[in-house]
């Protein structure tokens, strides 16, 4: 697992039946590109999050492909439509093969 | 005044086309190889998808952007210029409450940044932008 | 969304190609509370009327990222910060927390370094590293090290809105003096002293960057370029850098009363640590 990941997310606590609302999320990673070169002149190789996922009581919201293209600490910003109360569940998939999971609660009424 | 930035790009570009067609086939890049990947060599259109960026990034490291496309299925982002075009690819599932997203974004240069996005239909639309990298201070 | 109009392209092209405008009336609001962005000077910088923020002179885009705490990358950090602070390490067998039960009680200690203790002055990496080697038994941590960032940028962030209010006088005055004396004092191939740019050149485009008066109001700052949390000092180090000198040490008599006369210069406007700058 690479040092020190934490995810951020920021969803709002209640909704209307059938709202749609926004969330942002942020997950602390170095994105190594895999063009930079360390003092040797060698290539550091490439490691980062290479997809984010973000789910409502198991049904897809968004699915996103990262590349090294995205900035360090990968933020994004989207909508969801929310048709009952339950749980958001957000994951992230490193190169390493670790997956970082955060989840949030959003009530109706 | 109507002329639109993207018109005098077009303009432009459209001109230097027409003035190097003995260069043709250098125009064949790595973005739109990418590109011709994501879309599987179909047409596309102008329109029907937004793109935002900035005119001018204060650097190049994080560049904010915001992509929207109704009725689209998925959008596809690329910088040109970067050594490695593929940006990322927004897949939009039966709960997403828009067809719209924004991140944070690396340019190496000043380059367009072009998103595509597929359309429900199948069909592809296009926006693009032009985004100024500056180099700051003396030599940082 | 779309694009703007041609005119507007060519208008701010042609604005900066003759001076750069700061954005006076762009409001640094956070959370509800108005941050000071721009202010009289202090009687004592004898060369400004008014004092502006860094964040003033930044691009809309670079500017937004400071409005909400959940967009500023800087928080990614603080939460790492907040890991840190409750995190005992050394031979006593405390953390932080151990002592400062609550981080909040350090509220108003950013707007007031750096500081005389014991007739020295004294920065806020140095009290942290204090903390660790005499009452933790920690190994100090670097001067501008990224453990060191995120603990100083949680204590700062327990000031923000706070106007700065570091003391000149007194005990503190021949420090002050001192880092007068290197703030005017050219340095490098370049041959600029920090007045040069900072004082006199501010609000015009030095290239493509757009000159800040240089407050430190905002630190430990995130910084676009390089992606983190980035001290005072190792900001000066950056700068004497790129003038082409031999930059003094980190935690340096030279660079701790060039920090103390730097924000002395910032007095009146708002601690924003931690803030986003290009």
């Amino acid at each position: 697992m690479a040092k020190g990941v934490k995810p951020r997310v920021k969803v709002p606590k209640k909704a209307e039946a059938g709202e749609v609302i926004t969330i942002k999320t942020l997950i602390s990673h170095k994105m190594e590109s895999g063009q930079r070169k360390d003092k040797e002149g060698k290539i550091i190789p490439r490691s980062i999050i290479n997809r984010f996922t973000a789910d409502f009581n198991g049904q897809n919201v968004i699915d996103v492909t990262l590349e090294p293209a995205i900035s360090t600490n990968p933020y994004f910003q989207f909508e969801a439509k929310v048709p009952e109360s339950g749980t958001f569940d957000f994951t992230w998939y490193d190169d390493d093969g670790s997956v970082y999971k955060e989840s949030k609660k959003i009530t109706i009424g | 005044m109507n002329l639109t930035r993207r018109k005098l790009l077009a303009v432009g570009s459209g001109t230097l086309a027409f003035a190097s067609l003995a260069g043709l086939p250098a125009f064949a890049s790595l973005a739109d190889d990418a590109m011709a990947e994501f879309t599987g060599g179909a047409a596309v259109t102008d329109g029907g998808i937004d793109l935002t960026a900035p005119e001018i990034a204060e650097n190049g490291n994080t560049v904010p952007i915001a992509v929207s496309a109704e009725g689209a299925t998925e959008i596809m982002v690329f910088a040109t210029g970067n050594p490695t075009p593929k940006v990322a690819t927004f897949k939009f599932g039966p709960l997403s409450g828009s067809r719209s997203a924004s991140t944070r974004m690396r340019l190496a240069k000043t380059q367009d940044v072009v998103a595509i996005a597929k359309m429900e239909d199948g069909s592809f639309r296009r926006a693009s932008s032009t985004v100024k990298v500056t180099i700051g201070g003396c030599g940082g | 969304m779309g694009f703007k109009p041609f005119v507007t392209t060519a208008l701010a092209i042609m604005g900066m190609a003759f001076a750069a405008q700061a954005d006076e009336n762009a409001k640094l609001v956070i959370d509800g509370q108005t941050m000071i962005t721009q202010t009289k000077a202090p009687a004592f910088v004898e060369n400004l009327d008014e004092i502006y923020s860094g964040w003033v002179f930044r691009s809309d885009e670079t500017q937004a990222l400071q409005l909400d705490d959940f967009d500023n990358p800087g928080f990614v950090f603080l939460d790492q910060g907040i890991d840190l602070f409750n995190t005992v390490d050394g031979s006593e067998g405390k953390s932080c927390a151990s002592c400062h039960e609550n981080v909040e009680d350090f509220a108003g200690l950013r707007a007031k370094m750096p500081r005389i203790k014991d007739g020295k002055l004294q920065t806020m990496e140095e009290q942290v590293n204090e903390c660790r080697t005499t009452r933790m038994g920690a190994e100090p941590w670097k001067y501008s090290g990224s453990q060191m960032t995120a603990v100083t940028a949680l204590i700062s962030l327990q000031s923000r809105g706070m106007p700065v209010d570091v003391a000149v006088d007194g005990a503190a005055a021949p420090f002050w003096e001192k880092g007068k004396e290197i703030y005017y004092t050219r340095y490098g191939q370049l041959d600029l002293a920090c007045a040069n740019c900072h004082e006199d050149n501010y609000d015009t485009m030095i290239r493509a960057d757009h000159l800040s008066q240089g407050q430190v109001n905002g630190f430990p700052t995130y910084r676009l370029k390089n992606a983190k949390l980035n001290s005072i000092q190792g900001r000066f180090k950056g700068c004497m850098k790129n003038v082409r000198a031999k930059p003094f040490k980190e935690g340096s008599e030279e660079f701790k009363a060039l920090e103390l006369y730097v924000a002395s210069r910032g007095n009146g406007l708002s601690v924003e640590s931690p803030s986003v700058r290009n």
